[in-house]
């Protein structure tokens, strides 16, 4: 047993401590394995720590996940960029665990340490670890073998990088479905790396035969690669090949592969240039958006904007605008969600007078929808319609669609419209907003559900912000004021909140003329609740207000309230003190 | 060893020979008088996909795992040997190792205890040495990993244990986690800041520290992780869980909805069936049981509670209310009863192993669907026609709602189910096939077989035959029968002729 310096001592412990028995311990020091290596040096990490590292491999996931981590950035501590290859072992064995967090976390280390290998040193160590993965005895070796092929091909002489290939290949047959998605995920890295007269003959077949594998979770997979491969290959070659699978792929038995299409669709427009766009990708995502499973239909209703901006506007509102105007009375509710959270985007797309004619009729049936969600997802766009039509054609709608939101049954409805307002009312002008919001808005500070009392007082000062001070003296302080009678201490504690926010906003003039009265008044409150919160507000106000406004108004009143008989009431008070205490001595 | 069947042997695939039931083991064998535990009662079998491993659960949230000790070590000439010789070895297994999986537990809102009682064990995708199981109570499912690890010491420390204080261990465990809080903002342990980043090693590193020397043992220990829990997804009892062929996805299914799982992602699945009626008065049919394709795997099938199989296709639908293939037998005009709709209900189905047909057990039968053909059933066998007069008995003690499971062999040749009195039943499929044994589960597995001449389906003089007499529960016509002793759980060896069954807390084993 060695004895160990005292300044030495917590670093030993730390060594040591990557066997303890608590697993909290271990990861602790996992997590400090930098500091270990430089205790150790880096001759000793190559030589002790790392193979120390690969022989315990058999610790709980966590510690392995942390442990796959740390060795991503370890080359600096086993000697530079020349020694990289040390790291390998650890990471080859970490690849291949049941946990896929951990085994991804590996892949990752692996292509972060083998992007900055020398190429010589790719082709001794690097390449070897890939090939033996990828004939690993279980799945798992395999499936995070599919991850590195993309660092390891580049620098492959030309024997290697045909075997490499045809290794590839093989994944994409292996006989667990697992390995065959991990080798179809990772293809469009990996085929990014390949030299185009492969890309079209190796690459290309690969692909195809996944299309075509009977598991649905691996041709879907599939359908991703198409947008990667495509932007890879020369327009005409993508039409060639991708197209077809494409238009296959938009009628799949699978709703599922379908679906990914209807996520996808549009990336592919670019790749195949405008003519086939128009031939072939525009009728397929027409099939799409009238597809029989409402899941697929979501995913097509919620890219229509994407796709609307790649095509000219004249096919736009030929093809696309009359599916819009169907979807818009969907039966399902989700559909109509996902459209209106779009819709809203097509506006600049089409121009002023398509909008006009033929969406704003949309709009304004989305606005009217049943279901709060569609009418919301309209709402939170209306600026970009505004940019196009101005509000006005709007408005007289959105009157009652607010309205409406703004008493739904559903509190996280009425929440979700009161986070909207200040948006509504930049929006909507001065003007508009007073006739017809303004009494919403100190209605919600009277709701039963605390957490709209909360938001309500936020928006005031959201909206004392937007509009002004002058403004909110006007519409905003005298109802507010008012309301700090309501007979119930709960809204009245609401007030109080509300002038807390609204204090910085409106300045020290009004805060000690109109505000702090009111505070001040309700600190005879008879709820202990209400007093301790006179004690809060009066805290945040003393930097707002001039030193002897403090002096004379609100320590008196803080020092009756720290004499108070209830205990809450007295600490608040105190601390309140205490902070004009603090003020008074800097300044 | 019937003419009819043996005029055809011109085909290979003649009917083959009726097996001869041999008892192999029994584990957890009730010594006489022996009262048992009600714990103890095992409520769920499953063999894994090689047949090397077998899953028990109890009644007691248990799950035991045998595994096979007659392979594993055999070689090529092993085979060989064996080819010479005709009395083959049958699989033989040895207790491998248990954990708790479920405890009891309380939904305080809804004023429910849950039982721990294991309904389902399912077997996953073996990975590395690791084994991976499902096993899921009432309303919970969990993931079980259960590893081989090497039992380690560790010498040669840094720091002799015996010299440090406990004080000073502990403190310098909090460093990275969670500092001491104190007052002056100053943390107490004053090593710890030598560890901060600006402390400068010497390049060459400190020669006195060295890494803890970890001598593994050839001793190894078993362990069991719980590595996820599916939860709060069920309102209704779970009453099957069912592995996908893709690896990735498994469903559970309780009395009224079917979801959908990803293996990886315990916090969300997708609801895929939903038989629940708006109005829980117009309930006419409950699901009882479900299972995945083996390899189709788009394609699951579930039994209802009024006798019918639906096939259904994941690629049709998000939610599949509409189903692709529904299988159900037209009852015979005039056999209506009070207890026609009880005994219709089906209590488990299998799928065979290429999954072209699927196996149904309804209260009184066994029946086998060919999925290509939705008429009718391909087969029908009666498992104990001898309690049709009683079933008044039977639903006076509540024994007509007992769920018995039915499977296939590996083969598809033959199929089994469970009865009472520990009898199980097995039954050949193959057309021509007369094949009809009753056995039971003890150590003599012969001794109540019962030959039935004919084929047992919709045949008159299918009469079941008793050989003993002199029982104490013998009925009226001979037949003996105990409802007490139940033998609801059983399962069939992938790969060869040989079962497991579990008559209470004791699972027998048997060969062929």
């Amino acid at each position: 047993m060695a004895m160990i310096d005292e300044p030495l001592y917590p670093i030993a412990v730390l060594i040591d401590e990557l066997k303890n028995e608590d697993i909290q311990l271990r990861l602790n020091s996992i997590r400090r394995l930098s500091t270990i290596a430089r205790a150790l040096g880096e001759e000793r990490t190559r030589k002790e720590l790392i193979p120390f590292l690969s022989e315990n491999n058999d610790d709980d996931d966590e510690v392995l996940l942390a442990m796959a981590e740390e060795l991503g950035v370890f080359i600096p501590y086993v000697g530079g960029v020349e020694y990289a290859h040390v790291l390998l072992p650890p990471l080859e064995t970490l690849c291949t665990v049941e946990e896929t967090c951990v085994r991804d976390k590996a892949v990752e280390s692996l292509c972060r340490i083998g992007a900055q290998m020398k190429e010589n040193d790719l082709v001794d160590w690097f390449i070897p670890l890939v090939k033996r993965l990828a004939a690993g005895e279980w799945f798992t070796a395999r499936v995070s073998s599919c991850g590195l092929f993309h660092i390891a091909y580049p620098s492959a002489p030309e024997m290697l990088k045909t075997e490499l290939r045809s290794i590839y290949s093989q994944l994409c047959q292996d006989d667990m479905p697992m390995v065959r998605r991990s080798a179809a995920s990772n293809l469009g890295k990996f085929a990014a790396t390949v030299e185009p007269t492969h890309l079209k003959t190796d690459i290309m077949s690969i692909f195809e035969d996944l299309t075509q594998d009977d598991q649905d979770s691996v041709r879907l997979l599939a359908v991703e690669g198409c947008a990667a491969l495509g932007k890879l290959l020369e327009p005409q070659d993508c039409v060639a090949h991708i197209l077809p699978v494409i238009v296959n792929f938009s009628q799949d038995k699978s709703w599922r592969v379908r679906y990914m299409v209807a996520n996808q669709l549009y990336e592919l427009c670019e790749a195949v240039g405008p003519e086939p766009t128009r031939t072939d990708l525009v009728p397929a995502y027409v099939r799409l958006l009238r597809d029989n499973e409402a899941e697929v239909r979501i995913a097509a209703a919620g890219k229509v904007t994407k796709f609307c901006r790649i095509l000219n506007p004249q096919l736009a509102i030929q093809h696309i605008l009359p599916c819009v105007k169907e979807l818009s009375s969907d039966s399902s509710q989700h559909v109509r969600s996902a459209l209106a959270s779009v819709i809203m985007g097509m506006a600049p797309v089409l121009g002023k007078d398509a909008t006009i004619e033929q969406l704003l009729p949309i709009f304004l049936s989305l606005l009217k929808d049943e279901f709060p969600d569609v009418r919301l997802n309209i709402i939170s766009k209306l600026d970009q319609v505004n940019q196009v039509i101005g509000i006005d054609l709007l408005s007289q709608s959105l009157l009652p669609a607010i309205v409406e939101l703004a008493e739904d049954r559903h509190w996280r409805v009425r929440l979700a419209i009161i986070e909207y307002i200040p948006l509504l009312a930049s929006q909507l002008g001065v003007g508009f907003f007073d006739d017809k919001l303004g009494a919403l808005c100190m209605q919600w500070l009277e709701d039963k559900v605390y957490s709209i009392r909360d938001a309500a007082a936020n928006n005031l000062k959201r909206l004392a912000e937007e509009f002004g001070p002058d403004w909110a003296m006007q519409h905003i302080i005298p109802q507010v004021l008012e309301m700090i009678n309501n007979p119930h201490y709960l809204y009245r504690m609401t007030i109080l909140h509300a002038i807390s926010l609204l204090a910085p906003v409106m300045g020290s003039e009004i805060t000690c003329s109109k505000l702090l009265p009111v505070v001040i008044n309700s600190s005879k409150d008879r709820v202990p609740n209400i007093k301790f919160n006179v004690a809060k507000v009066l805290q945040s106000l003393i930097p707002i207000v001039d030193q002897s406004v403090v002096e004379q108004t609100i320590r008196p009143c803080l020092v009756e309230l720290s004499e108070d008989p209830d205990v809450d009431v007295r600490f608040f008070a105190s601390q309140a003190l205490q902070t004009s205490d603090q003020v008074m001595m800097s300044s | 060893m019937n003419g009819g069947g043996d005029a055809e042997v011109a085909s290979p695939a003649g009917p083959p020979q009726s097996l001869e039931w041999k008892f192999s083991q029994v584990f957890g064998e009730r010594t006489a008088g022996e009262e048992v535990q009600e714990v103890d009662i095992i409520s769920a079998i499953e063999f894994d996909k090689t047949g090397d491993h077998l899953a028990t659960g109890d009644r007691g949230g248990r799950v035991v795992l045998f595994e096979r000790t007659d392979t594993r070590h055999h070689g090529f000439r092993r085979d060989l040997e064996r080819m010479d010789n005709p009395i083959s070895r049958h699989p033989e297994f040895r207790y491998k190792t248990e954990f708790q999986s479920h405890e009891p537990e309380f939904d305080y809102l809804k004023s429910l205890e849950i039982e721990e009682k294991i309904n389902k064990i399912r077997w996953c995708q073996t990975a590395n040495s690791a084994l991976f199981l499902l096993s899921t109570n009432d309303k919970t499912i969990k993931f079980w990993k259960v590893q081989e690890k090497k039992v380690k010491k560790i010498c040669e420390m840094n720091v002799d244990p015996s010299r440090v204080g406990n004080g000073n261990v502990a403190s310098s465990s909090v460093t990275a986690g969670v500092k001491p809080y104190l007052a002056n903002g100053v943390c107490p342990e004053r090593s710890y800041n030598y560890l901060s980043n600006d402390f400068a090693f010497s390049p060459g590193g400190i020669p006195s520290l060295h890494l803890p020397v970890v001598v593994a043992s050839h001793e190894t220990s078993l362990v069991a992780k719980c590595r996820r829990i599916y939860a709060h997804a069920h309102d209704y009892h779970i009453n099957s869980i069912s592995n996908n062929s893709d690896g990735e996805t498994f469903i559970s299914a309780d009395d009224l909805r079917i979801n959908l799982w990803n293996l990886e992602i315990s916090n969300q699945s997708f609801n895929i069936v939903d038989v629940k009626p708006a109005n829980m008065e117009d309930l006419t049919e409950v699901i009882t049981s479900a299972e995945f394709h083996p390899t189709h795997c788009n394609m699951l099938a579930y039994s209802s509670s009024k006798g019918s199989i639906r096939l259904i296709d994941l690629r049709q639908s998000a939610l599949c209310d509409n189903h692709t293939k529904l299988f159900e037998e037209q009852e015979a005009p005039g056999s209506r009863s009070f207890f026609t709709e009880i005994i219709a209900s089906i209590s488990d189905i299998k799928f065979g192993k290429n999954g072209r047909y699927i196996l149904s057990r309804d209260y009184m039968t066994l029946k086998l669907w060919d999925i290509n053909m939705d008429a009718g059933p391909v087969a029908t066998f009666q498992v104990h026609e001898y309690l049709r007069p009683k079933l008044c008995d039977l639903y006076e003690n509540d024994s007509i709602f007992d769920k018995f499971e039915c499977c296939l062999s590996g083969d598809g040749l033959r199929v089994a189910t469970g009865s009472y009195s520990n009898l199980f039943r097995v039954f050949g499929v193959m057309s021509g096939s007369t094949e009809a044994s009753t056995l039971e589960a003890s150590k003599n597995p012969m001794r109540r077989q019962v030959q039935t001449p004919s084929r047992p389906s919709r045949s008159l003089s299918s009469l079941t035959r008793v050989v003993r007499r002199d029982s104490p529960g013998v009925d009226t016509n001979g037949n003996a029968f105990d409802f007490t002793t139940k033998l609801l759980h059983l399962a069939w060896h992938p790969t060869e002729n040989s079962i497991a069954c579990a008559a209470a807390n004791s699972l027998y084993m048997y060969y062929a």
